[in-house]
C-alpha cells in the first residue's frame, strides 16, 4: 500500500494517527509507574548522603529496625552479588561503601508497611561521616594531574577524545580573521514529570518481576541481575507507565534497590521518589566549559577550529564516554573545516553525576560553535545566515572525523528557508502577557527591543562508535472474531515519544490490516535497545517492519499453496492478498484458516567504527540529522527579561511517519532548548544542589514557549528504513543558540553562559 | 496526623488554643508542599475550609474586609476593581489551579518574603484582623505584621480572620520580576498606591529583604516633592521618577540567592518603582484608575 493511500485511512504510516495514551494523560487517568499497586506491598525509601564527599565511619541501623512496621533495613553489606553497576563502567555502588562521592548518593534502604513509617525509620539510621572537601573543579580534573582523585587511583579523566585534522600551524598563518570565545553551559535537568518509581514482586522461582518506568529494559536487566546474584533470566522486567524520560531513565535509579528489598522481605516493594529526591535520583546534562578559536578567511570561510571542551561527569561515569564522543565528533558543527584541533574531556568530580539527556554532548558543543559562527559573521561583516551557508556541509562533505556524509544534507537550502520565513509582526502593548515579564506586569513597552537569531545543529542518530546495536520485534498475524489482527511485541520503551502508535502504524501498513495490538513491552522478547539517540523509529521501526515483511512472506506462501499458483509481487491490503496486477485473490481470513503466523526479527543498522584515540578519525556515526532555528525575541533590556516571540524550525526528517507526533517532537525539543537558553539550571555550589524543586528549577510555561512555525523536509536517507531520520533530538540543539543569538542581537551583550539570567542582560 | 475540622470560627479558635501542634490549613498550597517536601510533619492539621465565613468579603465602615480564606480567583473577580494593586498581585500568583485554592490569609500565614500579596497590602496601608479565644481581636497594620523570614506578629493561639483595606483612592500598580513569564516566585517585586487625598504615595517591596517592607525614604521624598495641590494635577517633574526609583532600590536589603543577585534586585526595584510611578501618574492625569 502506498503512503498516499494510507493517509486517507487515518491510521497507517504517514497519517497523524492518535496516540492511545493521549486522552488518558490529559484527563489524569493514565496509570504511571507511581500508580502501581499490590495488595500486600511494602514501601521502600532511600537514605541519601547529605555530603558531596565524605568517608563513612559507621552505619547504625538498629534504631531504624526497631521502628514498628519496618520490614528491612539494608546497607551495602546486604547486596548479595556484584556491589557495583553502571552503563559503561561498573563504577557505581548499589549502596555506598565506606565513602560517598556526591550529595544524594544512596547509603541505605528501608522497607516498611507505610511510606511515612519508612521515612521516619530512615531518619533514625545513624551514619557517621568524616566530611571531606569536595572536588568540584572539572577543568582541573581534566588537565591537572596533581588534582586529587575522585575514585582512588583511577584517573579523573573518564575519556579524552582528541580530533586532529590538517595542519594547524599552516592554518593559523592563512587565517585572516580570528575569533575566540569561552562558553559555559549550566547543568540542565530532564525534569520529567513522573518521578522514578516501580514495583518489585518476588517470584516463586526465587527471582523477581520488576515493573518500572525506564528507557531500556534489557540494559536494566543486565545490570540488576548480577547485583542480586541471580541469573539474568530470573529478573524479568515489564515497562510501567513512563512519565517522560529525556535520557534520565537510562541509568538505574530505584531498580536494584526495590528488587533487593523484595527479595529480602518476600513482599512486593514499591519505591516512588518525591520531586526533591528525583533531582538526586537521576543523572543530568553535563555542564560544560568550552574554549573555541575559529580562524577564517575575510570572506567568511572557515580555515580552522581550535577547541577544548570539558564536560563535568560528576561522581560516576554513567554515559560520559559516549557524551564525550559526541561532543568531539560533532564539535565543529555541520561545517566544512579543513583544519581542526579539538580536545574533549569528560571527568569525574564530586558534583552530581551526569549522563544522558536529549542532545547528548551535541547540545553543549552546539551552543559554543554557533556562538562562534555569529562572531565570525560579525568579524567578516557578513550576515549570520550567509556565513553559515558558506561553510555548510552537504551530501559528500567530510566531517572533522573524516566521515563522509553519504545521505542528503541540504543544509544551505534549509538555512535559506529559515531566513525566508516571514517576520512576526511587532508586539502590541495591549496585553502584558505578550511582553517580557508576562503577567508579572513589568513593562508596558518600556525598554523592549526586538532581536533575531539563527542557529543550526548536527546530531548523530542511533548508537555510534562501533556499537553493534539491534532491536527485536515479534509480529503475529491471526484472525480474531473473523477479522485479521496483528500483535506486535517488542521490548521498546514508550517514553512519550509515540513509539507504540508508530509500531501499530507500521504493522497496519505492512500487513494491510486494521486491527493491531501492541503488547506491553517486557523482557519476554529480545532487546529493543534504548529509547534514546533518536533511534527507536529507525531501530524498532526497522525491526517491526522486518518482522512484518517476514510474516507477509509466509502469508503469501500460504496463499500460493491455497491457490496452487505463485503470486510474484503480491502484497497485503485491506485484509486481502492482492496480486501484482492489483486484484485481490484471497482474504487473509481464508488464507490463515485459523492458523497464526508469527515471526521474530532482529534489525541491525550498518556498522560504524570507533574513533581513533589519537586523531579522532573514524566512520563513527550511523546517520546525521539537521535542524535550523530562527528565534525572534523581545527583550526588556533594562530588567533583562525575555519573551520569545516566535521560534521557527526547518528540519529534514527523511520521511514523515506521523505528522502530528513529529511536530510534537519538534515543539518539545525546541521548548527544552528554550529552557536551557533562558532558565533551566540545577545550581550547584561546592557539590551541593541549591534548587532541587520546581519552585526554583524553572521549566518553560505556555507563556514562555511561543507558537512555532515548522518546515519539514523529506529527503530520504537511502540507508534507513523508509528513508526516515531520527527527529527527537535535533531541535533541542539549535533552539538554544538561536535564542541566545536573538537576545544578543537585541541587547548587544556577549552572553557566553547559559542559561542567560536577567542580571547578565541588565547589569552585566 | 489528625485532621481537625471546626465548623465555626469560635470552634476554630478553641481548637487553635488547645492544639499548639496543629497547623492551620486553608488552600493548602503552601502547607501541602511543605509536608510533601518533609519540611514539617505537623501533629495535626486544622482545616479552616469548613468555616465558610472566611471565604467571604464585605464592605464595612467604608472599608473592604476580605476574609482570610477568599481564594485569589474570587478576589480578582469580585473585588479586583476596588483593590487593583492586590488584584494584580493575585493574578501573578502561581497558576490558575493555585489561584483557585490559594488565599491572602495563607499568604500572610506563610509570610514568605516573596509572597506576592505583601507589597500591595503595605502600599495600601492594610490591616490584618487576627483573633484568639483568650485574647480577642487585634488589628495589626501590615507593616507591623512581618517580623522576619516566615515569622509574623501572629501569636501561637491566634488565627487570621481577615484583611482590611480601603478601596483604592488612586491608581495602584504591582510589578514583579521573575525568570519566567508566568508561575514564578518573585525575584523581587514592588507595589505602589497613590493616596491623593493625603498627598501621599504608598509603597511595598517584596523579596528583597528578610521581610516585605515599605520604602519609607522614597515615600517621604515623594511627599516632599509633591507637596501642595498643584503638583498633583501636573506631569511628574523630570527626574523625579528616577530619583524615586533609586530610593526604592536603596530601601531594600537583598541577598544573593538562587533566584538572583542582590545587585540585580536593587537595580530591578529601581526600574519597577520608576515605571510603576510613571504608570500611576499617567493613570491619574488621564483619569483612569481611581482618584
Ligand atoms: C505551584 C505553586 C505556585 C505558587 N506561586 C506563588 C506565587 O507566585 N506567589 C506567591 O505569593 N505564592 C505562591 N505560592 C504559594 C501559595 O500559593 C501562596 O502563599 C498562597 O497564598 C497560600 O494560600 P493557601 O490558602 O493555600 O495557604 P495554606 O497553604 O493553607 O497556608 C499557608 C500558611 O498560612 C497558615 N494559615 C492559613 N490560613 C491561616 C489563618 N486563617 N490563620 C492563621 N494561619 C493561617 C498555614 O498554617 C500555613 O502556615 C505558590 C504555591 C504553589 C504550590
Amino acid at each position: 500500500m502506498t503512503v498516499e493511500a494510507a493517509r486517507r485511512g487515518g491510521e497507517a504510516l504517514g497519517d497523524s494517527a492518535l496516540r492511545p495514551d493521549g486522552v488518558l494523560k490529559v484527563t489524569g487517568e493514565f496509570a504511571y509507574s507511581s500508580d502501581l499497586w499490590a495488595d500486600d506491598m511494602v514501601w521502600g525509601v532511600t537514605l541519601r548522603s547529605p555530603h558531596p564527599r565524605a568517608r563513612i565511619t559507621g552505619i547504625d541501623v538498629s534504631e531504624a529496625l526497631a521502628v514498628p512496621g519496618v520490614h528491612a533495613v539494608l546497607t551495602h553489606e546486604d547486596v548479595p552479588g556484584e556491589k557495583f553497576y553502571g552503563l559503561e563502567h561498573h563504577d557505581q555502588p548499589v549502596l555506598a561503601i565506606d565513602q560517598v562521592r556526591y550529595q544524594g548518593e544512596p547509603v541505605a534502604l528501608v522497607a516498611a508497611d507505610h511510606p511515612e513509617t519508612a521515612r521516619r525509620a530512615r531518619d533514625r539510621i545513624r551514619v557517621g561521616y568524616e566530611v571531606l572537601e569536595p572536588l568540584t573543579d572539572a577543568r582541573r580534573a581534566a588537565l591537572d594531574p596533581s588534582y586529587p582523585k575522585v575514585h582512588g587511583d583511577r584517573s579523573n579523566v573518564v575519556r579524552h577524545q582528541p580530533i586532529r585534522v590538517g595542519d594547524m600551524a599552516h592554518a593559523r598563518r592563512v587565517a585572516e580573521v580570528v575569533v575566540r570565545g569561552e562558553y559555559e553551559v549550566g547543568m540542565q535537568d530532564q525534569a520529567f514529570l513522573g518521578p522514578e518509581s516501580g514495583l518489585a514482586v518476588p517470584a516463586e522461582d526465587g527471582g523477581v518481576d520488576l515493573f518500572v518506568a525506564t528507557q531500556w529494559l534489557h540494559v536494566d536487566q543486565e545490570q540488576i541481575a548480577p547485583c542480586l546474584g541471580l541469573p539474568t533470566g530470573r529478573v524479568r522486567l515489564t515497562l510501567a507507565g513512563v512519565g517522560g524520560a529525556f535520557g534520565a531513565r537510562e541509568d538505574l535509579s530505584m531498580q536494584i534497590h526495590a528488587c533487593l528489598l523484595a527479595l529480602r522481605t518476600g513482599r512486593p516493594v514499591k519505591i516512588v521518589y518525591g520531586r526533591e529526591e528525583s533531582f538526586f535520583g537521576h543523572v543530568h546534562r553535563h555542564p560544560a566549559r568550552l574554549r573555541y578559536e575559529h580562524g577564517a578567511t575575510r570572506d567568511g570561510r572557515l580555515v580552522y577550529v581550535d577547541a577544548e571542551i570539558v564536560l563535568d561527569g560528576g561522581a560516576y561515569a554513567s554515559s560520559t564516554s559516549a557524551v564525550v564522543g559526541n561532543a568531539a565528533s560533532l564539535g565543529v558543527g555541520p561545517y566544512e573545516v579543513p583544519n581542526v584541533r579539538l580536545d574533549a574531556y569528560g571527568v569525574y568530580t564530586n558534583n552530581p553525576p551526569c549522563g544522558a539527556m536529549r542532545g547528548f554532548g551535541a547540545v553543549q558543543a552546539c551552543f559554543a560553535y554557533e556562538s562562534q559562527m555569529d562572531k565570525v559573521a560579525e568579524a567578516c561583516g557578513l550576515d549570520p545566515v550567509e556565513v553559515r551557508i558558506r561553510n555548510a556541509v552537504a551530501e559528500g562533505s567530510r566531517l572533522a572525523t573524516g566521515q563522509v556524509i553519504d545521505m542528503p544534507a541540504p543544509l544551505a537550502a534549509m538555512l535559506e528557508d529559515a531566513r525566508a520565513f516571514p517576520a512576526p509582526p511587532p508586539t502590541g502593548t495591549a496585553d502584558v502577557r505578550d511582553l517580557p515579564g508576562g503577567v508579572s506586569n513589568t513593562t508596558h513597552g518600556e525598554g523592549v527591543r526586538r532581536g533575531v537569531g539563527y542557529a543550526v545543529g548536527i546530531k548523530n542518530i542511533c548508537y555510534s562508535e562501533g556499537f553493534d546495536d539491534h532491536s527485536t520485534a515479534r509480529v503475529r498475524l491471526e484472525t480474531v472474531g473473523g477479522e485479521p489482527a496483528a500483535l506486535v511485541h517488542t521490548a521498546a520503551a514508550e517514553v512519550g515519544q509515540g513509539l507504540v502508535t508508530l509500531q501499530a502504524q507500521i504493522a497496519r501498513t505492512e500487513l494491510g490490516v486494521r486491527q493491531v495490538t501492541v503488547a506491553p513491552a517486557d523482557t519476554g522478547v529480545g532487546s529493543a535497545g534504548s529509547s534514546s539517540a533518536s533511534r527507536q523509529s529507525y531501530m524498532t521501526g526497522g525491526a517491526v517492519r522486518a518482522a512484518c515483511e517476514a510474516v507477509r512472506e509466509r502469508v503469501i506462501e500460504l496463499a500460493e499453496e491455497r491457490l496452487g499458483r505463485s503470486l510474484p509481487g503480491a502484497s497485503l491490503h485491506d485484509g486481502r492478498v492482492v496480486a501484482a496486477d492489483g486484484l485481490a485473490v484471497a482474504s487473509l481470513a481464508e488464507v490463515l484458516a485459523g492458523r497464526a503466523v508469527e515471526e521474530t526479527r532482529e534489525f541491525r543498522h550498518r556498522r560504524t567504527t570507533a574513533l581513533d584515540p589519537l586523531t579522532g578519525q573514524g566512520d563513527s556515526h550511523v546517520q546525521f540529522a539537521f535542524c535550523v532555528h530562527r528565534a525572534v525575541v523581545d527583550v526588556d533590556v533594562e530588567l533583562g527579561l525575555v519573551k520569545v516571540v516566535e521560534l521557527a524550525a526547518v528540519q529534514d526528517v527523511g520521511r514523515i511517519l506521523n505528522p502530528l507526533a513529529l511536530e510534537g517532537q519538534i515543539h518539545g525539543g525546541s521548548a527544552q532548548g528554550l529552557g536551557l537558553a533562558l532558565m533551566e539550571e540545577i545550581q550547584v555550589r561546592d557539590g551541593v544542589v541549591r534548587n532541587p524543586s520546581f519552585t526554583d528549577y524553572l521549566i518553560p510555561t505556555i507563556l514562555d514557549m511561543p507558537p512555532m512555525r515548522t518546515r519539514i523536509l523529506e529527503n530520504a536517507d537511502p540507508h534507513a528504513p523508509y528513508g526516515l531520520r531520527g527527529a527527537g533530538e535535533p531541535p533541542t540543539l539549535s533552539s538554544t543558540p538561536a535564542i541566545v543569538a536573538a537576545v544578543r542581537d537585541a541587547t548587544g551583550r556577549p552572553l557566553t553562559r547559559i542559561p542567560v539570567r536577567p542580571e547578565h542582560i541588565s547589569c552585566g | 496526623m489528625e485532621f481537625l475540622r471546626p465548623l465555626s470560627w469560635e470552634e476554630a479558635l478553641a481548637l487553635r488554643a488547645g492544639r499548639p501542634d496543629a497547623v492551620p490549613i486553608q488552600g493548602g498550597t503552601d502547607v501541602m508542599v511543605e509536608i510533601n517536601f518533609e519540611v514539617r510533619r505537623p501533629g495535626a492539621l486544622l482545616d479552616l475550609n469548613p468555616v465558610r465565613e472566611l471565604a467571604e468579603w464585605e464592605m464595612a465602615e467604608g472599608r473592604l474586609r476580605i476574609g482570610a480564606g477568599l481564594p485569589y480567583t474570587r478576589l480578582i473577580e469580585e473585588v479586583g476593581d476596588r483593590v487593583p494593586g492586590l488584584a494584580q498581585a493575585a493574578r501573578t500568583v502561581g497558576s490558575p489551579q493555585i489561584r483557585n485554592r490559594g488565599t491572602v490569609g495563607g499568604n500572610l500565614g506563610a509570610a514568605s518574603p516573596a509572597g506576592d500579596c505583601h507589597p500591595p497590602l503595605l502600599a495600601a496601608g492594610a490591616q490584618v484582623e487576627v483573633e484568639s479565644a483568650a485574647g480577642g481581636v487585634r488589628m495589626i497594620p501590615a507593616e507591623e505584621f512581618y517580623l522576619g523570614v516566615k515569622r509574623t506578629a501572629l501569636r501561637d493561639d491566634e488565627l487570621i480572620r481577615a484583611v482590611w483595606l480601603r478601596p483604592a483612592e488612586g491608581p495602584q500598580h504591582f510589578s514583579k520580576v521573575g525568570t519566567r513569564n508566568a508561575m514564578v516566585i518573585a525575584v523581587c517585586s514592588f507595589a505602589i498606591a497613590l493616596h491623593p487625598a493625603e498627598r501621599r504615595v504608598g509603597t511595598g517591596i517584596g523579596s528583597a529583604a528578610p521581610t516585605p517592607l515599605r520604602a519609607a525614604e522614597a515615600e517621604e521624598f515623594l511627599a516632599g516633592e509633591l507637596a501642595g495641590e498643584p503638583a498633583w494635577g501636573r506631569s511628574l517633574p523630570d527626574g523625579l521618577a528616577e530619583r524615586f526609583g533609586e530610593l526604592v532600590g536603596r530601601a531594600a536589603a537583598p541577598i544573593d540567592d538562587v533566584r538572583g543577585t542582590a545587585a540585580y534586585r536593587r537595580h530591578a526595584l529601581a526600574v519597577m518603582a520608576r515605571r510603576t510611578l510613571t504608570w500611576a501618574w499617567q493613570d491619574r492625569l488621564a483619569g483612569t484608575g481611581r482618584s
